[in-house]
């Protein structure tokens, strides 16, 4: 080994600790980066695998009834390859040990083969068996949340009648990797259940012998969907059919795309943030340890090693940080890619989820990560580079000191010469202040944006659940009803008050844009559901007119004023032509929101409702259910607080999680910043600081310069972070805003205080850490050595 | 433990310092270094002394050890009524706060404060001080008090390093070869001041130095060598700072 390496290897060793923290920085960048690729590129992976093994289909169409004989019609369509006609039904469930309504529904599948299309891949038990009756197969995630096996029976109202069903295997769909009740926001396993029987025992009791409801079909690679989409929609148009949609707008496949785009997302904000982190701390330390070597480069120098030599001598130093940075980066990436994957898997019901790690996107964070480190110690290391050996032989030229800006401004009289000490030094340092300012700023800001997503999801229910939703029940009917059906809802037992509503599935253009939206018809005094913008505001619906979601006028590219033509389609289908009233900011999802007798006048009917809400006596909850359970033509029973509570512990664990992460990549920030920080500015001041202790001063006193000094750049940092965690949050919510979902961007107080005790806590541990070095001055050796 | 801060100075003639036996070892793994080897010697109160003696003959290690920054490995120190070799680090402290003033040959000076700011680091801290503009006088710096030590010249510095020390009218005051990286001119300076804080405030003065010429303005000599005192001088007229010449 040459000399010059051994110093190398001899610096590496003294400076370990520091370096460590670094690389530690560092492989929270890497980490974080390459959990969420890995991760994302896994979930790709399996899905595309699994739609392809499972032959998902591409287009869906749903209509009221269709001879069978249209099926074969709509497969001579160019470009279709497979066509599954299917009767889709959703029915209220009579599930053991469950007062509350609990819904399902019901796919067909043929008499006697499988699917041709979304093929069902069995995880225990078997398909119904032709011929025999009541038998289904239930999907994994309802299986699971009632602890059911192949022979458990439970009761379902199949069109009026309480029939019992037996499961004789578990299984899952491409179509339903994802489940959500309609109008929820996460899945309810234990209240919703996909399941699967075959067709000719559905059939007949939906009156769909011979006929179907709901079309699956595949199209050839290369045709445009577009044109079968419109193809199919002439052709179910006669039979109810509502507009066919593609992937993009099935529920499932929306869901894990945006997912997986959300996780893509996040690789944009964190890891940039440790690596710049990480850069700043490698320039203070080689900047310092340059300073600090003048003299050795420029004997180096002197005895023939080349610029280049010296170049490469720190550049070594700074990749070997890289290096284990990256490593340790790729482990931790892994571990918690994999940990992510396998959170998912409990949403997103894949027959398996395989994690990978391609060997590109490790080595691609490796090449960042030396990058960085190499970039932020560039500057110091050309000044290395270019010492003159003859000026680097004189030590170099003693510390300028000037009275600090406080001082300056005469605030001056009464501060402590120690006082004084602390502001100079850190004045005389600008740079390394200022670095490790942003430093400590960068932690409080990760941790704000860690911690803020509680605060988005808290505004979110308080808007939702409580604010636009104040039913304590919604029921919809499987066909729109006449006021009578809300007589007899009012007649029910336990029911306070209930406030129809009115849904009509339609299409609406703007100009050439289209947009597949229900019209949702609200009452002119609405009370329990009402629109609500995101600052919580009521929209009153105008007698006429349309107030669209912010989401839905970006979809449309429409504006307040504009006239939007309306397909409905339900009834005689009768097209409208609506002028944009108002546009409204919300958060979750698109809608379109109409006066209720408008619409119910604009569709040729007279008082209709799609549903009703309810507000309940809690006394008479049970007697009720139990009621709507049993009343034909109910199609959903949807208990807010049910609702509510699944909502909330799903979230409560994912981001619980997100945030053990987070703190803990904070933490590891905070403590790299602090602990290099802490250390350069002992390296430097301990000779200043042995001099006070023989001067009398007492170690409490002399660790009150130190820290001061410390406490002084923490405190500066937290306002500092907080602010730049706020901007992060603004961005994070730009950032994972999809088409139609975006996340309030609040940040609440108590969440800037727990990303300022955090940070202050971790600090004051790391400083009281190398503060025990100063216990240790040795007085006599620093008082022999010249400054 | 001492008592708190000394309102009356020890008369002149009695013993301030006594040490018995004082012995300092230090171990390096296998070898075993005697910096001291049982040294005996009292300093009178308000005296002048000169240390003198070879290289590595332990001079440093004394005055550290009278100083309160390091204790002996046996053998007693007594300053006045307290034992230096039984008081532990904080106690140490507080004798080296009230008591000592100490001159160093790199001049330790805080960087970052003026040289005002330097005298007043240590009177910030003192029952008794003297005003920090009245210390820089007293050693001929009244003019340059608001200059960092980077615009200081060496022998200016270690002129505020005296200042800094007798500012808080110490009972003694302790130098360590403060002359040893100055010119002949610049040194004389020097010890005059010291020899004004000796001769002005009472104060006792203990300078090392490798400089023989210099112990002609000692009450007394001390040589060492090899750990112990070799023998003591005793002047019987102190020539005047303004008279050495080396
Ligand atoms: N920390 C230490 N560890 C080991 N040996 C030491 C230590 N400090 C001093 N010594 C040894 O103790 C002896 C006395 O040292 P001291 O510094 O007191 O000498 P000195 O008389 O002041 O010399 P000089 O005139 O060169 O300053 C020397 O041999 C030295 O090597
Ligand atoms: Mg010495």
């Amino acid at each position: 080994m040459r000399a010059i390496d051994r110093k190398l290897l001899r610096d590496a060793r003294r400076l370990k600790s520091q370096l460590v923290a670094i690389a530690l920085v560092m492989a929270c960048g890497v980490g974080a980066f390459l959990m969420a690729v890995s991760a994302s590129r896994s979930l790709e992976a399996t899905q595309a695998a699994y739609y392809e093994r499972a032959a998902f289909a591409h287009v869906f169409a749903q209509c009221k009834r269709a001879p069978l004989s249209l099926a074969d019609r709509v497969r001579e369509v160019p470009g279709v390859a497979a066509v599954d006609p299917r009767v889709v039904v959703s029915v209220n469930l009579d599930l053991p040990g469950m007062f509350e309504p609990a819904a399902g529904l019901i796919v067909s599948i043929p008499e006697r083969e499988e699917p041709v299309l979304n093929r069902l891949h069995l995880r225990r038990g078997r398909l119904p068996q032709p011929g025999r009756p009541g038998e289904v197969v239930v999907s994994e995630a309802f299986a699971e949340a009632h602890g059911m096996n192949p022979g458990f029976t439970f009761g379902a109202v199949i069109n009026g009648r309480l029939e019992r069903l037996s499961v004789v295997g578990v299984a899952l769909s491409p179509e339903f990797v994802y489940s959500l009740r309609p109008g929820g926001f996460v899945p309810d396993d234990r209240r919703y259940g996909v399941m699967w029987m075959r067709r000719d025992q559905l059939a007949p009791s939906f009156d769909l012998d011979g006929a179907f409801n709901n079309l699956a079909v595949a199209v050839s690679p290369g045709a445009s969907e577009a044109a079968i989409i419109d193809a199919i929609d002439r052709l179910t148009a006669p039979y109810g059919g509502e507009s066919a949609y593609g992937r993009s707008e099935q529920v499932s496949h929306r869901y894990v795309t945006d997912e997986l785009s959300q996780l893509r997302n996040m690789v944009r904000v964190t890891p940039p943030v440790f690596l710049a982190v990480a850069a700043m701390l490698i320039n203070i330390v080689i900047s310092r340890l340059v300073r600090t070597q003048r003299e050795q480069i420029a004997l180096l120098r002197a005895f023939g090693y080349t610029q280049a030599d010296v170049g490469r001598h720190f550049l070594a130093l700074v990749a070997m940080v890289g290096a284990l940075g990256a490593l340790l980066g790729i482990v931790l990436g892994a571990t918690m890619g994999s940990l992510l994957t396998g959170l998912y898997v409990r949403f997103f019901r894949f027959p398996e989820l395989r994690y990978h790690m391609e060997v590109w996107v490790a080595l691609l964070a490796v090449g960042v990560t030396i990058g960085a480190a190499c970039l932020g110690a560039g500057w110091s290391v050309l000044r290395a580079m270019r010492l003159a050996p003859a000026d680097a032989m004189r030590p170099e030229a003693p510390a300028v000191y000037r009275p600090s800006i406080v001082e300056r401004l005469g605030l001056d009289r009464t501060l402590w010469p120690s006082a004084k000490m602390v502001l100079r030094h850190l004045q005389r340092h600008k740079v390394r202040t200022a670095v490790s300012m942003l430093g400590v700023a960068a932690t409080v800001a990760i941790l704000t944006l860690g911690s803020f997503v509680n605060d988005a999801i808290d505004t979110l229910i308080d808007l939702e659940f409580h604010t636009a939703q104040r039913q304590d029940v919604l029921v919809t009917f499987n066909e729109p009803r006449s006021t009578r059906a809300l007589h007899e809802l009012r007649a029910a037992p336990g029911v306070i008050a209930a406030e129809p509503f009115r849904v009509v599935p339609a299409r609406l253009w703007n100009g050439p844009r289209l947009r597949r939206e229900a019209l949702q018809g609200v009452p002119a005094d609405a009370e329990l559901r009402r629109v609500v913008d995101h600052r919580f505001r009521e929209v009153p619906i105008p007698p006429d007119g349309l107030v669209i979601s912010a989401g839905l006028a970006e979809l449309l590219d429409a504006r307040a004023g504009d006239e939007l033509f309306v397909e409905t389609l339900e009834g005689q289908r009768p097209t409208l032509r609506v002028r944009v009233h108002r546009i409204v900011e919300n958060y979750v999802g698109t809608g379109a929101y109409i006066d209720m007798d408008a619409l119910n006048r604009a569709m040729g009917q007279g008082p209709t409702l799609s549903g009703a809400a309810l507000t309940v006596d809690a006394a008479a909850a049970a007697r009720l259910y139990n009621e709507l359970k049993h009343t034909p033509g109910v199609a959903t029973v949807t208990i807010k607080r049910a609702a509510l509570e699944s909502f909330e512990q799903t979230l409560a664990e994912n981001l619980l999680t997100m945030r053990l992460f987070n703190l803990a990549f904070a933490c590891v920030i905070a403590v790299g910043v602090v602990y290099n920080t802490a250390r350069i500015l002992y390296a430097e001041r301990a000779h200043e600081l042995a001099t006070l202790r023989v001067l009398g001063f007492y170690r409490t006193e002399i660790a009150g310069i130190f820290l001061g000094e410390l406490a002084v750049v923490t405190l500066v940092a937290l306002p500092v972070g907080m602010a730049a965690g706020y901007a992060l949050c603004g961005a994070a919510t730009w950032a994972m805003q999809t088409e139609t979902h975006r996340i309030p961007f609040v940040v609440a107080g108590r969440t800037l205080a727990f990303a300022g005790t955090v940070v202050l806590l971790v600090a004051t541990t790391t400083a009281m850490f190398v503060r025990q070095d100063l216990d240790r001055l040795n007085l006599i050796e620093v008082l022999k050595a010249r400054t | 433990m001492p008592s708190g801060r000394a309102t009356t100075r020890p008369p002149a003639g009695t013993a301030a310092f006594s040490a018995r036996g004082v012995t300092k070892v230090y171990r390096m793994g296998e070898v075993e270094v005697r910096a001291l080897d049982g040294v005996d010697l009292d300093l009178f109160a308000g005296e002048f002394v000169v240390l003198l003696g070879p290289s590595g003959s332990g001079k440093s290690t004394l005055l550290n050890i009278l100083g309160g920054l390091d204790v002996p490995t046996s053998g007693t120190v007594r300053y006045r009524d307290h034992d230096l070799s039984r008081l532990d680090d904080r106690a140490l402290t507080r004798f080296r706060r009230e008591h000592v003033g100490f001159v160093f040959q790199f001049y330790n000076l805080v960087p970052s404060l003026t040289a005002r700011e330097n005298v007043a680091l240590v009177t910030d801290i003192s029952a008794d001080p003297m005003p920090a503009d009245e210390a820089l006088s007293l050693v001929g710096l009244g003019e340059r008090m608001d200059s960092f030590p980077a615009q200081l010249s060496g022998g200016e510095q270690q002129r505020v390093a005296i200042a800094r020390a007798v500012a808080k009218r110490p009972d003694v005051l302790l130098c360590d070869e403060p002359t040893g990286a100055l010119d002949v001119k610049t040194g004389k300076v020097v010890l005059r001041a010291i020899a004004r804080a000796n001769e002005q405030l009472g104060t006792t003065a203990v300078v090392i130095t490798h400089n023989a010429a210099i112990a002609a303005i000692a009450d007394r000599v001390v040589h060492l060598s090899g750990g112990r005192v070799a023998r003591v001088e005793t002047n019987t007229s102190r020539m005047s700072t303004d008279d050495l010449s080396w």
